[in-house]
């Protein structure tokens, strides 16, 4: 690390200048300023207020201060949001001069009076934003010269209120609703609100911090390797199972969009852990996953639709065939790029998912495959004379999808040839001279993991009720690729967490779709920034188990 | 007849002929080495043996049957093992991991665990470590692991390439007391060595490889005495 002078402090603050006026200028925070998060103080605010905050948070982190001179720590942080609060009232103050739309579309009057917080005076306006700044990079700043039980105290607690106010509409149906809900205003959190939550939640989080710490202070070798009494997994396991299973009764078919997101996200889930088999245990870098997705969703489409393209059979019939056909689409795409690595494959592949949906989208094949029209008229899934034709029905549909594919994921990943794919994931040379077949090793793993896809491409065409190839776009590969890569790559925990935040998060802020690929982008370099191995990672065996805990016995 | 046999191996990478018609033997119960100073064509050769990279020209034959109608993954199966240059252990997976890799083409689960206890009587560190990361081991044991890994198939012959690279001397020397256990308790050893000098110590005939193609050919101790190598490779004047 550099030694901390003023003049990397200064650089940090015109750094954050940089970043605010950037964020202002997507347009972002205009248009997010219509969700109050708490009372006046919108998303729009909070969205430009963040980077203050972390810049000065960032900058008190890595300040070399932080032992030498703390008392001055604060002041970095001060300056560090002032400069950059600074740079960004030079938006305002230029722009009413000078008409700049022509080059930045989103400078509008709106958006110099957001900024400078109504007020009539620029001068006024313009003190305000830059004290606010100071303010935020300051009080940001005073965290990591903290004793670490307050510090990530009140971090999480300030970005759990945050998250709740943002996500007020579905805090205030949820989360314990008689507890919580005076403290929410129509929308967003009220200001005493908030202030208690951060209290509480602070308080919780600082506990939680204290209690880990000490565990880890005694440092017996089962809590280090996260490992705990089956009775305490079995407690776990079922509480979680019962959640899953009472969701929908509980809170879902009460909500007819939020079931619906919670839904998708659940088919990202499965074909995320499809796709880190491919990713995560194997290694291979595969771009073009919304192939298998979209030959699973064709095929229920066309055996199952009612309409003239139609074959009359039902979900059951079909589900099988889907999940068998993209297997096989999966084995075949996959001989062409065995010899393939890295870059290579990624690109070659990529190829594979558009010629799919080209393909759906051909003249040739519209007698067939109906073209840019799609396919409609799918039918819900019946089960005997219960037909699944609810969000909160599917759902469990979905659920079930999960478990399998969950299981099978954790079989494969202890099994010999989970093994195998972890080798070749480490070294493919070695791995074959370790008597690794890297033909048949790779093809497992685009099989398996094609296979998963079509499972959730056949229910969402049961689901959707009608597909189209233009649904089948390499968003879809990307987001199923960022979301392992935010999770953490190759765990299966990841994934769910990586789609909750990655799916799940921006349908439910719906101001932000436009955002989507920012917000992609922003939480991928975060990532790599704070915790570069993703949100939940596998973990490493990094200190040895006690001796003969896992060998096998000694005669 | 020897146990493995190359004669007259051409192998190239491209256009870049990187072995140029090489003939060398080890007998079964020996430990020979191949010397040669960077960029000669030692760890080509060992490629060319577990065909990795195919001869272009010429045969290599284990027991008299000709290696290069198998696929690398194959090779194992014959008895051939290596220790691959800088290692190659799965960093991510443990120790033990690594090592039932190793053993990876056998199904004899009484053997195999023979041979785990096998590997750790040779190497009692490893199994200390068994659970811990391969890729969070010290260098020497990860050198002990990937031998400890390729044992665990039972090779007939072991190919190691540059045991001794980036070790300290007094563990390149534990690891060539175990290299010369393994060779006394059967198993016949391919040592491919920069360090000379610990080589020409425990093999009982070398061979000498520059720019390759074979220079010289002798027992260890005749090679020790030979004016040119001990001028080029063992430093002395
Ligand atoms: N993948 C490759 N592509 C092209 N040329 C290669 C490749 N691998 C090795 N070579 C060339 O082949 C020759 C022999 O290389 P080799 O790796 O066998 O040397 P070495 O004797 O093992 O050297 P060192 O002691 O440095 O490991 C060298 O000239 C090298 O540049
Ligand atoms: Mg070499």
């Amino acid at each position: 690390m550099q030694a901390t002078t003023w003049r990397s402090t200064i650089k940090a603050g015109l750094l954050t200048g940089v970043i605010a006026l950037y964020v202002a200028l997507t347009g972002m925070v205009l248009s997010l300023s219509k969700r109050p998060v708490v009372d006046k103080l919108s998303l729009g605010h909070v969205v430009y207020m963040l980077v203050f905050v972390v810049m000065g948070y960032l900058t008190a982190r890595r300040s070399s201060w932080r032992t030498t001179r703390p008392a001055l720590v604060p002041v970095q942080g001060l300056v560090v949001g002032g400069i950059g609060a600074a740079l960004l009232a030079l938006l305002p103050v230029f722009g009413q001069q000078v008409d700049l739309s022509w080059i930045f579309v989103t400078t509008k009057p709106n958006l110099y009076k957001f900024l400078l917080f109504n007020q009539e005076s620029m001068a006024v306006g313009v003190a305000y934003l830059v004290l606010t700044g100071a303010a935020l990079g300051g009080i940001a700043a005073l965290l990591p010269i903290l004793p670490e039980v307050l510090h990530q105290g009140l971090l999480y607690g300030a970005g759990f209120t945050l998250l709740l106010g943002v996500l007020s509409d579905l805090a205030q149906r949820t989360v314990l609703k008689v507890v919580l809900k005076p403290l929410f205003a129509y929308k967003g959190l009220k200001p005493s609100g908030a202030l208690i939550l951060f209290v509480v939640l602070s308080v919780l989080f600082g506990l939680r911090h204290w209690w880990l710490q000490r565990q880890r202070e005694r440092s017996t070798m089962e809590v280090i390797l996260g490992e705990r009494p089956a009775w305490a997994r079995g407690v776990q396991q079922g509480l979680l199972l019962g959640f899953l299973l009472i969701l929908p009764v509980w809170l879902l078919n009460k909500d007819a969009y939020l079931n619906s997101v919670v839904n998708l996200v659940n088919l990202y889930i499965i074909m995320g852990l499809g796709l880190n088999i491919v990713v995560g245990f194997a290694g291979l870098l595969d771009l073009g996953y919304v192939a298998f997705f979209a030959i699973g969703a064709y095929t229920v489409a066309l055996m199952t639709s009612t309409g003239d393209l139609g074959h009359g059979y039902t979900f059951w019939q079909a589900l099988p065939l889907a999940v068998i056909l993209a297997l096989v689409a999966g084995v075949v795409l996959g001989i062409p790029v065995l010899r393939m690595r890295g870059d290579y494959l990624a690109i070659v592949t990529l190829g594979f998912g558009e010629i799919i949906r080209i393909l759906a989208n051909s003249d040739w094949l519209k007698p067939f495959m109906g073209g840019a029209l799609g396919v409609l008229d799918i039918p819900k899934p019946a089960l005997g004379n219960l037909v699944l034709k609810e969000e909160y029905q599917l759902y469990y549909l979905i659920l079930a999808g999960i478990f399998i594919t969950w299981f099978i994921a954790t079989r494969l990943y202890h099994s010999r040839v989970g093994r195998a794919w972890q080798a070749l994931r480490e070294d493919e040379d070695v791995a074959e001279a370790m008597g690794i077949h890297l033909v048949t090793t790779k093809l497992l793993a685009f099989g398996f993991g094609a296979a998963f896809s079509g499972l959730s491409g056949a229910i969402f065409a049961a689901k959707v009720g009608s597909v189209y190839p233009h649904t089948f776009n390499l968003i879809i590969s990307i987001n199923v690729l960022s979301l392992i890569i935010v999770g953490g790559i190759g765990s299966l925990p990841g994934v769910v967490v990586g789609a909750l935040a990655l799916v799940g998060l921006p349908e439910l802020l719906r101001e932000f779709s436009e955002y989507r690929m920012l917000f992609y982008g922003i939480a991928l370099i975060t990532m790599m920034l704070v915790k570069p191995e993703g949100f939940w990672p596998k973990k490493l065996n990094v200190y040895s188990r006690p001796q003969d805990d896992t060998g096998p016995a000694t005669p | 007849m020897a146990l493995l046999e190359l004669h007259n191996v051409h192998a190239y990478y491209g256009n870049i002929h990187a072995l140029k018609g090489i003939s060398l033997t080890v007998e079964e119960g020996e430990i020979v080495t191949l010397i040669g100073a960077n960029g000669a064509g030692k760890t080509t050769t060992l490629r060319v043996i577990t065909m990795l990279l195919p001869p272009r020209e010429g045969t290599v034959t284990l027991n008299g049957e000709d290696l290069s109608q198998y696929r690398t993954h194959e090779i194992v199966l014959k008895g051939v093992s290596m220790v691959p240059e800088g290692r190659g252990v799965f960093a991510r997976l443990t120790v033990l991991e690594n090592l039932e890799l190793g053993a990876y083409t056998r199904d004899d689960k009484q053997a195999i665990a023979e041979d785990l206890e096998r590997v750790f009587t040779l190497f009692p560190r490893l199994k200390e470590r068994q659970g811990q990361a391969a890729g969070t081991l010290s260098g020497g044991e990860q050198q002990m692991l990937a031998i400890g890994r390729a044992l665990m198939s039972r090779p007939k012959i072991l190919l190691l390439d540059e045991p001794s690279m980036g070790l300290a001397p007094i563990l390149v020397e534990s690891i060539f007391d175990i290299i010369q256990e393994i060779n006394r308790q059967g198993t016949t050893v391919l040592l491919v060595e920069q360090n000379a000098l610990m080589a020409l110590q425990i093999a009982h005939r070398g061979y000498v490889l520059r720019t390759g193609e074979i220079v010289l050919a002798d027992t260890a101790e005749n090679l020790r005495n030979n004016e040119m190598v001990q001028k080029t490779y063992l430093g002395m004047e």
